[in-house]
């Protein structure tokens, strides 16, 4: 039976230990968007010991690339929903290893990662891909932007958000992945149909 | 058709271009919706009912408030139709770019283009060879675009193969094989258009056109919009459609009864020697809108 875990940043490891994949989750409080070219320059700043321009200790990180309206009071999410996560799987143990990353949210899965997960004790959570409008609804404030020059979709944005989701577990710090049963049952039913 | 070009100028195009981004970024058609709302009704994954629910929940605040249903805005496709009889004293494309930038600016939308090896983004959304013009010529007079904005996360999971004549069991497998590899990447549930035949980039073209063509009811018997197409090519789309959907893969990639809502074929005649076949896959949010001026005549 799944249950249902609200949670708040910073994030520490023994908010993330009881959630299983499968179980739904909610989240408070600031989260970092990022995708393809913020990952390869967290890794270029961290190869060169360069400090970010934001704080990852703890941090949820959102596979996102929104559209944003400037407005005369600063920044707002005109949508905001899941960028295919599966693109960040090759630099994200890189990325973990170097920051206490707790909570990882995008769509789609990230294949073989269950294991670096378990062993850097972050979570992945998955939110409906596509659902932009819903997700700007419970962003409470755009705080600010970094590597603006990167482009919209591409700047870290830290978002300021109440009760973001339901997220459902993907992967949890126990080596399960809710994607990889899901694949191994399809990969059962293709064999079965084709074979 | 979703808006009228009141007449032929290049203002009153660019407008309508840009009202037709509009609608089609923060609206889904008629069919699309009614699909989606089939697969949430007869879902029986707790999860994906739940993910299903989500996004129905999220058309209607994207309707509400006027916003894009999806932050990845996509990149523009048209497709023109231009009456033989028509003549134009203006530079149609440069009208229907215009409207692309200024819909990038007034919904708004995501500047998602940029140069290929570079990354620079262009940030108004135009660049080379993009908007992706498609024209074709009609009888009569009048003048119909349709814009279909594609987003990354499905395009990226498409797929081309030349088959050899011989292999066409094989089809089947190669088109239910590339939904297997992109599991939950493309946003599933998808729709997907098929195109067989043709050249290599012939038969893309016709997969994309196929993501136009209304959605068929998976429990309708027979495909009711079907028109040139023979038997072979309607039973080939339920056939494709229950293999994917037994994959299981549901919606988002967690599980469930609903992998695809649609499957559409288009052919075309090919090279004896030849057999293209191109998977292009598409998203739940299958956006598109139709502007038209009707000259008067036919």
């Amino acid at each position: 039976m799944s249950k249902t875990h609200y949670l708040k940043t910073p994030l520490f490891e023994t908010d993330i230990s009881e959630i299983n994949a499968g179980d739904v989750v909610y989240i408070s409080g600031t989260i970092y968007t990022a995708r393809d070219e913020a990952h390869l320059r967290i890794l270029e700043y961290d190869e060169e010991s360069k400090s970010l321009p934001f704080d990852l200790e703890g941090a949820a990180i959102y596979h996102c690339g929104p559209v944003m309206e400037k407005k005369e009071d600063g920044w707002k999410a005109v949508a905001a929903g899941p960028t295919t996560s599966d693109r960040m799987t090759k630099m994200t143990p890189a990325v973990l290893k170097n920051h206490g990353i707790r909570v990882l949210i995008g769509k789609g899965g990230m294949e073989g990662l269950a294991e670096t997960m378990s062993r850097q004790k972050c979570i992945y959570l998955s939110y409906t891909g596509g659902c932009a409008a819903l997700a700007v609804d419970m962003i409470q404030k755009v705080n600010g932007v970094a590597w603006e020059d990167l482009g919209m979709p591409e700047a870290v944005w830290e978002l300021q958000v109440e009760k973001f989701g339901p997220l459902i577990a993907g992967i949890d710090t126990k080596g399960n992945d809710l994607f990889k049963d899901v694949k191994e049952k399809a990969i059962a039913s293709f064999q079965k149909q084709f074979k | 058709m979703d808006v009228k070009i009141k007449n032929l100028t290049f203002e009153a195009v660019s407008d309508a271009v840009a009202e037709i981004l509009k609608i089609s970024e923060t609206t889904l058609p008629k069919d699309t919706l009614a699909a989606i709302n089939r697969a949430a009704a007869k879902e029986s994954d707790t999860i994906a009912k739940a993910q299903l629910e989500a996004i129905l929940k999220n058309i209607e605040i994207a309707g509400e408030k006027s916003v894009p249903i999806c932050q990845d805005t996509g990149i523009f496709i048209f497709f023109v139709e231009i009456g033989r009889d028509l003549h134009l004293n203006f530079d149609l494309e440069g009208a229907i770019r215009n409207g692309c930038a200024k819909a990038t600016e007034t919904v708004p939308l995501r500047p998602n283009v940029v140069d290929p090896l570079t990354r620079h983004n262009t940030k108004n959304n135009l660049g080379d060879g993009l908007p992706e013009m498609n024209y074709a010529f009609v009888p009569g007079n009048s003048l119909k675009i349709t814009v279909a904005p594609k987003g990354a996360g499905s395009e990226n999971m498409s797929a081309l193969k030349m088959f050899t004549p011989t292999e066409i069991p094989k089809i089947k497998e190669f088109i239910v094989k590339t939904v297997l590899d992109a599991g939950g990447k493309p946003c599933p549930p998808v729709i997907l258009g098929i195109g067989i035949g043709g050249s290599f980039n012939q038969s893309a073209k016709l997969a994309k056109v196929a993501l136009l063509e209304k959605l068929r009811d998976p429990d309708a018997e027979k495909d009711p919009t079907a028109e040139n197409d023979s038997d072979i090519y309607d039973e080939f789309e339920k056939e494709i459609l229950d293999a994917v959907n037994d994959l299981g893969i549901g919606c988002m990639g967690l599980g469930g009864d609903t992998t695809a809502l649609s499957v559409r074929v288009k052919k075309a005649s090919c090279h004896t020697a030849s057999l293209p076949v191109a998977v292009n896959v598409q998203c739940w949010a299958n956006r598109h809108a139709t502007a038209e001026y009707n000259g008067g005549g036919n």
